[in-house]
């Protein structure tokens, strides 16, 4: 808000016609998805009526009685924590070889690891299931996590990459002049410094993963990830009522590790001296 | 997993590459692995490809559009109007909804275009439902209701890939000089005419930023055509099929070359019109 009494002038002021576009523009963004919220508990279970004509809590009863939707959930939960461990491992080690180091080819090397999320999911999805394939592989659990790993490992690599940047590298030379040797320059100099990259990086990996379905699709074989229940509840609906619910519970897995995430890594809140 | 090292993902590309110029024996329905073109020639000859193809890319460019157009107001009123605060609140705003599961916002689609939903209530309420029907009377783009006519689809994907086009075109718009719009005020121009000459040519790179992410997100989609909309196919759609149910991974492959040509031709002219300056 501005203090004086002056008023802005005239190319400070958005038109009323901007304004409202504006705030018509954020509304369509976020109408889905309080729909969705509030068709959980909803009481007509046969169409998509609208008000809904009573509400109840029956149905996260249902939810969770079922055997199915708890059997998918822990595979999801069971793919996205080994995915994102492997993100985590694979793509620390990749931010420390190319951030400080030029060599010949280093940006063909880069431009590989960032296009599992630059190229279409289901682009990525095929060449996997064409290279599992080729491989004689059969799809199943650790085809799923393979998948998954690459574009978690670009989330983390794209995260510890940044943080390195801004790391001095007086810091690590210092460090060397003193006597440390290699791991323990990295044990107590750059991960504490890294720490809160790894762990924003590792969240958004996990919930990009627990979420994903492009490319599950082609990766799954008979496996039954959340999104693939969901995905086969869109065309065969056995009760709505409780995909609404397990629509929710999903929102709410992703979205609490990605504003996690976000808190981390908002500026000013990463390099504490100490 | 091997597949995590660049030379594998190298693999991988080479490997969906390979499978185009392979074919299918029609008659055992296996891949005879020898290199041959006859997979693209049935790519590019039958009518009923091009026809998916120029629907995919049609539908493609009015999304990118659409999003646009509707980005626009978004963005400029987040960079340039809103105070610390507001704007803080508009990036929330902007990134909850995008970061939202993706299968579920198909879903929420799904109910809010049924033929009972909250689409046609909120058309009823405001009086506006002899528009809603016009609208769906219309050949091709109409449909029996919004959630099974390519209008509706449309509406998911522009919903969809907004938050796409609202980011880079804000980073632009933030960066235009105040000196050259107080310049273009003080020699007189309406809101209209800076609009015109001078923020929209300054916000080109970030719309041809965003229309990079509306325009390939809309070409390799297949979930969203197969959940929302009429039942014509898209590219999407047929890479997944072919694959699938048809058992031809040759010519799915053939069909994933699509987007990545019309999308390598498209980053092509972006570039000439400085996109990767707003990335």
């Amino acid at each position: 808000m501005r203090s004086d009494r002056r008023r802005a002038p005239r190319w400070e002021r958005a038109s009323p016609f901007t304004t409202a576009c504006a705030a018509l523009g954020l509304l369509f963004l976020h109408v889905p998805v309080w729909v969705i919220a509030l068709y959980a508990f909803t009481t007509e279970d046969r169409t998509y009526q609208f008000p809904p004509p009573g509400l109840t809590l029956h149905w996260f009863e249902v939810a969770f009685a079922r055997s199915d939707i708890w059997a998918a959930m822990r595979l999801s939960l069971m793919v996205a924590a080994v995915a994102t461990l492997v993100a985590l491992a694979l793509g620390t080690l990749a931010a420390f070889a190319l951030a400080r180091s030029t060599f010949r080819g280093k940006d063909s090397i880069t431009l590989l690891f960032v296009l599992p999320i630059a190229l279409p999911g289901i682009l990525t999805g095929l060449a996997l299931l064409a290279g599992i394939r080729t491989l004689g592989l059969e799809p199943g659990f650790w085809t799923i996590v393979a998948g998954h790993a690459t574009f978690c490992l670009v989330i983390v690599y794209n995260n510890v990459v940044a943080r390195l940047r801004r790391i001095p590298p007086s810091w690590v030379e210092a460090s060397s002049d003193l006597g440390a040797r290699g791991h323990q320059t990295f044990l107590y100099v750059l991960l504490p410094q890294i720490a809160t990259a790894l762990l924003a990086g590792g969240m958004l990996a996990f919930a990009l993963s627990f979420d994903e379905i492009i490319v599950t699709l082609f990766t799954a074989g008979h496996e039954r990830t959340l999104p693939i229940w969901f995905y086969n509840e869109l065309f065969r609906p056995r009760e709505r009522p409780v995909t609404n619910v397990v629509a929710v519970i999903v929102i709410l897995v992703t979205l609490l590790p990605i504003l996690g995430a976000y808190w981390l890594t908002k500026p000013g809140k990463e390099v504490t001296s100490g | 997993m091997t597949v995590a090292t660049p030379r594998a993902f190298s693999l991988q590309g080479r490997n969906a590459f390979y499978f185009t110029l392979y074919a299918i024996d029609e008659f055992t329905a296996r891949i005879v692995p020898e290199p041959t073109l006859a997979t693209y020639e049935v790519l590019l000859t039958q009518p009923a490809h091009i026809d998916i193809i120029v629907r995919t890319v049609a539908m493609a460019i009015a999304v990118t559009l659409a999003s646009a157009l509707i980005a626009f107001p978004v963005a400029l009123y987040m960079a340039r109007y809103a105070g610390p605060r507001l704007k803080a609140l508009f990036y929330v705003g902007i990134l909850l909804p995008m970061w939202t599961s993706y299968l579920v916002k198909v879903y929420a689609w799904r109910l809010i275009l049924a033929k009972q939903g909250i689409a046609s209530w909120g058309f009823e309420q405001l009086g506006l439902m002899g528009a809603l029907d016009r609208a769906l009377a219309v050949p091709v783009v109409g449909g029996p209701s919004l959630a099974s006519s390519y209008l509706g689809m449309f509406v998911v994907f522009v919903y969809m890939w907004l938050p796409f086009m609202i980011l880079p075109l804000a980073a632009a718009l933030e960066r235009v000089p105040n000196t050259l719009l107080q310049a273009s005020a003080d020699l007189g121009a309406t809101r209209g005419q800076t609009f015109r000459h001078v923020v929209l040519p300054l916000a080109l790179p970030g719309l041809a930023a965003g229309s990079i992410f509306t325009f390939s997100l809309t070409l390799g989609d297949y979930i969203i055509p197969s959940v929302v909309g009429a039942p014509g196919y898209f590219i999407g759609m047929m890479v997944y099929q072919q694959q699938g149910t048809a058992g031809n991974l040759p010519l799915a492959a053939a069909f994933s070359v699509v987007p990545i040509v019309l999308i390598g031709l498209y980053l092509a002219l972006a570039r000439r019109l400085g996109a990767f300056d707003a990335l």
